[in-house]
């Protein structure tokens, strides 16, 4: 089975999916093209892709490649 | 009181101007509602964050709202900190991750040279901030009491130097105030005194120190009652700043009456 690592863990990657549909299934929150949430809202989310940042407006033209290793970040508690 | 000082002596940083000069930290706080309550109450209007995994909120969980969304709710502004950094790369990475994620050129940066002093390595420290400054950061750079450090980190185009009072955590207070007094009367840009605050008293002294703003965590999210101390540190803060403007009376070695002695009826 094809899969990446997502925030460390290994997680299946079906064919042709996009880093938009997976921050999506990630988040539970629908995307627009531009990678802000179609609810108006701010989504506070950062992608890295092998160690590079993918900005949000190229998630929907960024597909996942076998293996990549994918970062997922937000805003936690902290000083 | 609070509402003129509010008005008339706000904290000018990038040309942001904030009304509270109490900034806090969101770490160490139990829960997301009693985190919301506390920073309401100190009248914060910047906050840090730590940038981490993103998880789904757990089951059942209250409200659904996570710290981004608490933040934009009471009109906080957002300030992504890159604790459990130990290298300049790993700052960076961390600085872009946060302003990507939270759309912001401000970073409170934090480059820590191990976990049980949780003190500033000056070294990677400097490279950080040449490295962000040239990416186009505000850097608000969290730095060791040293005089010499501060002055550098400015140079090198820091928005504010954030010297510590004490060991993140510790809650011991300002260890040394003459080096706080040495780095505010150099500096140009805001000092920010960051870390070490153990209770009300020990903002008011940092703030008559002349430090333009105090930053705390711990000392409000541990407490016992986190409202009620949030509150004492909005006050605290004013308090100290009134003083540090109001021009304090020198310290003498004997006392001074203040009530004259001519006058006295025979008694």
């Amino acid at each position: 089975m094809s899969t990446i690592q997502l925030n460390g863990a290994t997680h299946p990657l079906a064919a042709g999916t996009t880093l938009s549909q997976l921050v999506a299934t990630v988040t539970g929150r629908e995307l627009l093209p531009t990678g802000k949430p179609a609810d108006g809202g701010r989504l506070g989310v950062a992608v890295a892709r092998n160690s590079g940042i993918v900005p949000r407006s190229q998630w929907s033209a960024t597909a996942l490649e076998l293996n990549d290793d994918i970062e997922i970040v937000t805003a936690v508690q902290g000083g | 009181m609070t509402q003129t000082l509010t008005q008339t002596d706000p904290l000018v940083i990038d040309g942001i101007p904030l009304g509270s000069r109490l900034i806090m930290g969101t770490g160490g706080a139990p829960s997301l509602d009693g985190l919301g309550a506390a920073l309401v109450a100190s009248g914060t209007e910047l906050t840090t964050v730590a940038m981490r995994r993103y998880s789904a909120p757990a089951a059942g969980s209250t409200g659904g709202t996570n710290l981004f969304d608490l933040l934009i709710e009471n009109n906080i502004r957002v300030l992504p900190n890159t604790a459990g950094c130990f290298t300049a790369r790993e700052a960076l990475m961390t600085a872009e991750l946060g302003r990507e994620a939270l759309e912001t050129d401000w970073v409170k940066l934090e480059v820590i040279a191990d976990e049980h002093t949780l003190l500033p390595d000056a070294v990677e420290l400097v490279e950080a901030t040449e490295a962000l400054v040239a990416r186009g950061f505000k850097v608000f750079a969290y730095t060791n009491d040293d005089p010499v450090l501060a002055l550098r980190l400015e140079q090198l185009g820091a928005a504010a130097v954030m010297p510590l009072g004490a060991p993140i955590g510790t809650g011991l207070g300002i260890l040394n105030p003459h080096n706080i007094e040495l780095i505010v009367s150099r500096a140009s840009v805001p000092v920010i005194l960051d870390a070490g605050i153990g209770t009300a008293s020990d903002a008011a002294l940092a703030m008559e120190l002349g430090c333009d703003a105090v930053l705390l965590a711990s000392a409000v999210t541990r407490a016992q009652d986190p409202v009620a101390m949030a509150q004492a540190f909005r006050h605290a803060v004013i308090g100290g700043r009134l003083a540090a403007q109001a021009g304090r009376i020198p310290r003498r070695t004997h006392a001074l009456a203040s009530s004259a002695m001519e006058g006295r009826p025979d008694l």
